[in-house]
């Protein structure tokens, strides 16, 4: 085995790029879960997101299109979930199954076409001299828009929920939907925002893969990170900070094993592609047995329907 | 108190199958202290929401200080200085008691800002309370405390409370009759809405009587007797329960040391607990609610489980024993919520018969279910108890309140036991039918079996049961009989006021 072949900046910016589509999705969906709702269908909507962005990336070669189209057709897809579940009262769980069954088909039909065609590829940000620090030059100044986006978007997340007005109130609508909607508040319709949100966000997830990662659509390529994404959430306890470490980790343990992989390990391998899964699930476990636990749980009304009674 | 503040006249709400209000009409004069009163289902709530904004009224008209007021929604009622404090809290428990606060104001300040009010105002109306405590910990006194100041922050004109002292120890309810009466000579107008006759009359100025959604009346509380009030509600006369003069027999409950661990994040553990229950016996344990009540039932009846000589029945060691075993011994039990613990809500009453009557009425052969017998069971116990249901074939949630409580304590009582433990027999229960639970329980005493009633109404308790001792924070007080107890010892009990304190609101004049 050779692990001089393995480059540490390089190790930690690949890292940050493979996590990112997670990060987006469990980010989303976290906001939806702390609103009360429990959208199952995370990994239709990046897929969703996913063959929107390649189409509209490839057919108007500007990549920041397709990131828009993808985000909007997650919304959109989101609030078929919203329309099910929040105004005809359907069963969350099977809604989101049915979502993430839907999305699987009704993109690998769109995509067809598309089979083995190339993305245009989104620039990275030039920081100029940045760039050239070493080590910290490549992991924090060598990134596309998307990576940045992302780490702002947990920052606003962690900022909107903690301090302001608006996250008070989603999280009180996750908390007792019918405390809130004694008080007056439009339960329902915050709730559909919560979805269109985590819809956008899972979009905007699915489409980094088809436009950035690979970067080309594969039929069924997000290959399950929308479930990571889930898991991710319910492990972090539904908190910014922690969903960014969970999905890092992920996304690096992912990205690790590869580069043992390359560098010749060649003992279990089964064992090095299983064990992303499995740390960070023991890590996130661990963070939140312990010291934390109780401290935070789960959104009282997550996954109940809400009813208005007289 | 000659100025009117609000005026009703003429509403009317009607839901599929039920009118809930019917033309009803009543003034509230400014700072007056004006009583809501009537059985459950009477259509108080719905009274008050639409004054709330939360339900739109088919017909009739409000004004408001002579301005016609129709809130299309509780931020316009709100804004009109409308504030309402809720019978279930509109509370969130994993948010602290700032951010509740916050969420039930219009424009509220920045926390920061809003934690320095709060602290003002609870000082200044005797109603501590910390900023920062997340409210899943609070007791029921402290959370209603949290409501009260969250209104009194919007400077209300009219303060309407829904069931108010029904969480409260007397010292409490004392505090907060204090508060009320000095905000209504502030001239703040409050709408109070209780079945508990004795506190309208020391309290409230005029009250109005609902009944199936008319008013039938209207009184002075101060000069009008707390039968007559109640005849009045109900519609006829009520008929007192009779305890029988048995003498007691054998110890048959023997609970020593009893320590549980609560299941749940905000439950409270049980510490430490001793009583013995002797045949022929009504224990009463009284205790502001969250207080071990739940808990205790569930050590009780097996749900939980506990040391094994901690629960002696007959001297028979049973705390590992799980409830069906238990059932089978002869304990039995009937918890408070009614939908979803004591009944099963889309089961059929028959199959509600079926599921705590299998093992005493022998209603399973071989473990294949006998349903002719469990639908006679459940009709023999829908015909003792009274059961207004068109038969055992609908659904417990079909069922009013009343008369689901009926079927559970009588699905029960009818099972023989030796030992009985309900909790909340008569919550949310009218009139009639709480009288007729009473007199189940007090006939099942005198049948020999010893019962064990935790309770959160306190005249309830006085009423059937011969000794009294109350939970509090999941300790046990002393066990004393209820003859010579005064409402003030009780109160200690019960853990007296938490530290309330009477308002002074001359700092507030100042």
């Amino acid at each position: 085995m050779d692990f001089s072949s393995i480059n540490p900046a390089l190790l930690v910016a690949a890292l940050m790029v493979s996590s990112t589509p997670i990060l987006l999705a469990a980010l989303g969906e976290m906001v939806v879960e702390r609103a009360g709702v429990l959208n199952l269908g995370v990994e239709g909507m990046m897929i969703m997101g996913a063959v929107t962005g390649f189409v509209v990336g490839f057919n108007t070669e500007i990549p920041a299109l397709g990131f828009v189209a993808a985000a909007g057709s997650g919304a959109l897809f989101a609030l078929l979930f919203g329309l099910l579940t929040q105004v005809l009262l359907s069963n969350q769980v099977a809604t989101g199954l049915g979502l993430t069954l839907m999305g699987l088909g009704l993109s690998s039909l769109i995509g067809k076409p598309y089979e083995g065609m190339k993305a245009p590829s989104l620039p990275k940000i030039d920081f100029g001299p940045l760039s050239d620090i070493p080590f910290f030059g490549r992991v924090l100044f060598g990134h596309d828009a998307i990576v940045y986006l992302s780490l702002g978007m947990v920052a606003a997340v962690w900022y909107v929920l903690r301090h302001t007005r608006i996250g008070l109130i989603l999280k009180a609508v996750g908390e007792n939907h019918d405390a809130a909607h004694s008080l007056g508040y439009k339960v329902v319709r915050i709730r559909l925002a919560a979805i269109a949100f985590g819809g956008a966000c899972a979009g905007l997830g699915g489409a980094y893969l088809s436009l950035v990662r690979l970067p080309q659509w594969t039929e069924g390529m997000t290959a399950g990170a929308g479930w990571i994404a889930l898991a991710i959430v319910v492990f972090a306890s539904w908190r910014a900070g922690r969903v960014l470490v969970g999905a890092y980790l992920f996304g690096g343990l992912t990205v690790l094993q590869l580069n043992l992989q390359a560098a010749g390990m060649t003992a279990g391998v089964q064992y090095l592609s299983m064990s992303p899964y499995l740390i960070t699930i023991l890590v996130l476990v661990l963070i939140t047995s312990g010291r934390f636990k109780g401290a935070h749980s789960a959104p009282a009304s997550l996954g109940r329907l809400f009813e208005v009674t007289r | 108190m000659s100025e009117t503040l609000l005026s009703i006249s003429g509403l009317t709400k009607a839901y599929p199958g039920v009118v809930a209000n019917s033309d009803v009409s009543f003034d509230i004069g400014v700072g007056e202290v004006h009583a809501l009163l009537g059985e459950n289902g009477a259509g108080k709530s719905t009274l008050v929401k639409m004054i709330y904004g939360l339900v739109k009224p088919d017909t009739g008209q409000m004004t408001l200080r002579g301005q016609p007021f129709a809130p299309p929604e509780p931020r316009a009622a709100r804004l009109d200085g409308i504030a309402m404090v809720f019978q279930h809290f509109s509370l969130f428990d994993a948010l602290n008691v700032a951010e509740n606060i916050a969420l039930g104001m219009e424009n509220p300040p920045p926390l920061r800002d809003l934690a320095q009010r709060i602290c003002e105002v609870s000082e200044t109306y005797g109603l501590p309370l910390d900023p920062d405590r997340t409210v899943g910990v609070l007791s029921a006194g402290e959370r209603q405390r949290v409501e009260i100041i969250r209104c009194l922050l919007q400077d209300p004109k009219l303060l309407i409370m829904d069931e108010p002292t029904s969480v409260l120890t007397p010292q409490e309810v004392d505090i907060l009759f204090e508060t009320l009466r000095k905000l209504s000579a502030e001239g703040t107008a409050i709408l109070y809405i209780s079945h508990k006759l004795e506190e309208i009359r020391t309290l409230c100025d005029t009250a109005t009587i609902l009944r199936l959604g008319k008013v039938v009346g209207t009184c002075t509380p101060s000069e009008t007797t707390a039968r007559d009030m109640a005849e009045m509600m109900v519609g006829s006369a009520l008929k007192t329960p009779e305890p029988s003069n048995r003498p007691l027999g054998e110890v048959a409950l023997s609970v020593t040391g009893l320590s549980v661990e609560s299941p749940s994040n905000f439950g409270t553990s049980l510490k430490n607990i001793h009583f013995d229950l002797r045949q022929g016996e009504i224990l009463g344990i009284g205790g502001v609610a969250g207080n071990g009540q739940d808990e205790l039932l569930a050590a009780l009846s097996g749900e939980t489980r506990a040391a094994n000589d901690a629960i002696k029945f007959n001297g028979a060691a049973i705390g590992q024993m799980g409830p069906t075993e238990r059932r089978n011994l002869g304990l039995l039990a009937a918890p408070e919520e009614r939908l979803g613990h004591a009944a099963a809500p889309n089961m059929s009453l028959t199959e509600n018969a079926m599921l705590t009557g299998s093992t005493r009425k022998k209603l399973e052969k071989n473990g294949f279910l006998d349903w002719g017998a469990a639908r006679s069971f459940a009709e023999h116990v829908i015909k003792q108890f009274d059961v207004r249901t068109p038969g055992p074939g609908n659904a417990a949630r079909s069922l009013s309140g009343g008369n689901l409580q009926k079927f559970v304590i009588g699905r029960e009582v009818l099972q023989d036991p030796d030992v009985l433990i309900v909790n909340q027999p008569t919550w949310g229960v009218d009139a009639a039918a709480a009288a007729a639970i009473r007199q189940a329980l007090l006939d099942l005493a005198g049948k020999g079996a010893a019962v064990l009633v935790i309770s959160q109404d306190l005249d309830e308790l006085m009423e059937i049961s011969g000794r009294f001792a109350a939970l509090n924070e999941g300790r046990l007080s002393d066990i004393r009989p209820t003859a010579d107890l005064t409402v003030e010892e009780i109160g200690l009990m019960m853990g007296g006021a938490h530290g309330m304190e009477v308002a002074h609101i001359e700092e507030l004049a100042r």
